[in-house]
């Protein structure tokens, strides 16, 4: 039993529908339900799952679309009164929390004139616009939107670049501010290395990293990834950045990261790194560690990043190593996970909601065995290692999950970790699965509890791969801090309860998944 | 390169205008930052076509 119902012109955010979503499926008798705005987008996921009504097919964009499955007519008509009654409850929570809410910059400006940061997550479509304007009025802007064309990015750069203004984005979802974090960011200890980053989880890898290594961050600031990749943007908002960090008393060491930049970028921002005579730290995706160049160091991945710039910040010797445990557990934890394996199990399904973290494994893996037994993924930079199709995986693969393929229409997988528990439901029954290489990132923005979401399947899967006679491995890595509402400690508490591997880093676990991936097979 | 007002934002508290996903916003006030969130619906009631043309217009 289906029902779609449609609220004409009532515009909520999709972090807010998701949370409605969740709470509608909870109720006794509901299958499965979808809750959100009717974007072309959402319209073509509702067409999916078999919800795509004629009065749904005619949504606009700025009209609900409530969509429930239920057992009978009785319970779909009590979770769509449910659902409705939740929106008016948590819309008028919101509005007895706030007086007025301003409905354009123009006014928020009046009504805030020291306000100096405007953080925009509206749809691609819509973003530019609000940021043309903020910009105007003087004001930084941190874009998290994507979907924003290259050329409104690099009209929006220029423009901030004339102003002296920080434009974070588009695509920018991590930032840390005089020690505020931004949209997806984790709560770290301030201190004297400041960080300029083209890549999301990059940055929080690395600041967390950092964190942990007794380091702190003075200013972080993130640029979008295509900052540096698109030699049309050539890293605009990336130089602006070093030469803020540059004239910052506060920040002692500067560290800087990338996806693979184009050329003539890289060039321009490690000359201009040069300039600053500051100690600075490098890592751009895919560089293998160079030697020490003046004032320059090359990292060849992102802890050895975090541990170069906190031995610089704090005077100490690096020393490079692969992994934190001895060279004798690490042989043992290898046997352990092994062990139990059977003849067929051999691959690695690398289930990620990182980008640049299943960047970084994918290119370990590619390095370590990819001339002799192929990595597949749906982000390959090789097309004939794409995916075919990103739902079915081969050999071993690594998935990014927040990838625009899994997206459309829907929250990211760090918010909403429903779609990779489904891939494990399914990876699980692949014989030839070996081990899950997994990331889980907290800190403000993700989900509450992403492991505890996660757990239970990952437990069915490890216990599938037993009645088969065989063991899967899984190895973990948590992205964040002490400092992080999520409880880091709770978190490894909670994988490490039904025998996952929780390492240091992402590079240690991937590093570890090779060792135990290269014995199974 | 001018980055006096990089600088400037440096050295003050930050006050945040948010538009959009109201949770970056709520997670910036449990930090104690001062956070106006504006009520964004799309322009033209999301209709692509009158939306480009009002950007045309620059409204």
């Amino acid at each position: 039993m289906r029902k779609v119902l449609i609220e004409k012109d009532s515009y909520y955010d999709s972090v807010f529908l998701m949370l409605i979503s969740r709470e509608v499926k909870k109720i006794p008798g509901v299958r499965d339900a979808v809750v959100s705005m009717g974007t072309e987008a959402n319209r073509e996921l509702l067409k999916k799952v078999g919800f795509l009504t004629r009065e749904a097919e005619q949504a606009a964009p700025n009209d609900l679309i409530i969509a429930v499955e239920g057992d009978n007519d009785e319970a779909v008509s009590n979770a769509l009164q449910s659902a409705r009654e939740l929106l008016i409850s948590k819309k008028s929570e919101a509005k007895a929390e706030e007086e007025y809410r301003p409905v354009s910059l123009d006014t928020a400006f009046k009504m805030l004139p020291d306000s100096n940061l405007v953080i925009i997550s509206v749809p691609g479509i819509h973003a530019a616009r609000e940021a043309k304007i903020a910009l105007e009025n003087d004001r930084h802007v941190m874009l998290f939107s994507d979907n924003v064309s290259l050329e409104d990015e690099i009209e929006l750069k220029k423009l901030a670049v004339s102003r002296g203004l920080l434009m974070m984005g588009p695509d920018c979802g991590t930032a840390i501010i005089n020690g505020k974090p931004l949209c997806f960011a984790n709560v770290v200890r301030r201190g004297n290395i400041g960080v300029a980053a083209a890549s999301g989880t990059g940055l929080q890898e690395v600041t967390c990293s950092i964190d942990r290594q007794g380091g702190g961050i003075s200013q972080a600031i993130g640029t979008g990834g295509r900052d540096l990749m698109e030699s049309s943007v050539g890293g605009m908002m990336m130089l602006l950045g070093i030469e803020a960090l540059k004239n910052d008393p506060a920040t002692g060491v500067i560290v800087v990261i990338s996806k693979p930049p184009a050329e003539d970028t890289a060039k321009n921002v490690i000359s201009k790194l040069n300039e600053t005579g500051k100690p600075c730290v490098i890592h751009f995706t895919g560089m293998k560690s160079r030697e020490q160049s003046g004032n320059l160091r090359f990292a060849g991945n992102l802890e050895a990043a975090a541990s170069m710039a906190a031995a610089l910040s704090s005077g100490r010797e690096y020393r490079p190593s692969t992994f934190t445990l001895p060279a004798l557990e690490i042989e043992q934890l290898v046997k352990h996970e092994t062990a139990g394996m059977s003849r067929p199990q051999r691959y690695l399904r690398g289930l990620f909601t990182g980008g640049t973290l299943a960047d970084e494994a994918l290119i370990l893996f590619e390095w370590e065995i990819g001339s002799s037994c192929g990595v597949y993924s749906n982000i390959h930079t090789i097309p004939e290692r794409i995916l075919k199709d990103p739902d079915i995986s081969k050999a071993h693969t690594i998935v990014d999950m927040g990838d625009d393929l899994f997206t459309a229409g829907r929250p990211h997988p760090m918010i909403d970790p429903s779609l990779r528990e489904k891939r494990i439901l399914k990876e699980m029954h692949d014989p030839e699965v070996a081990l899950f290489l997994l990331d889980i990132v907290l800190g403000y923005g993700s989900h509450v509890d992403p492991a505890g979401a996660i757990i239970e399947s990952l437990k069915e899967a490890k216990k599938q791969a037993k009645n088969r006679g065989g063991y899967l491995s899984i190895v973990a890595s948590i992205t964040g801090t002490r400092g992080d509402f999520q409880n880091m400690e709770e978190q490894k508490k909670t994988l490490e309860s039904i025998g996952c591997v929780v390492m240091p880093s992402n590079y240690q676990a991937s590093m570890l998944a090779l060792e135990i991936i290269g014995k199974a097979a | 390169m001018d980055v006096h007002k990089i600088s400037e934002l440096f050295n003050q508290d930050i006050v945040v205008i948010n538009i959009g996903l109201e949770s970056f916003a709520d997670n910036l006030k449990k930090e104690g930052v001062r956070v106006l969130k504006l009520n964004w619906k799309p322009p033209a009631g999301g209709d692509k076509k009158l939306a480009s043309l009002l950007k045309r217009l620059g409204r």
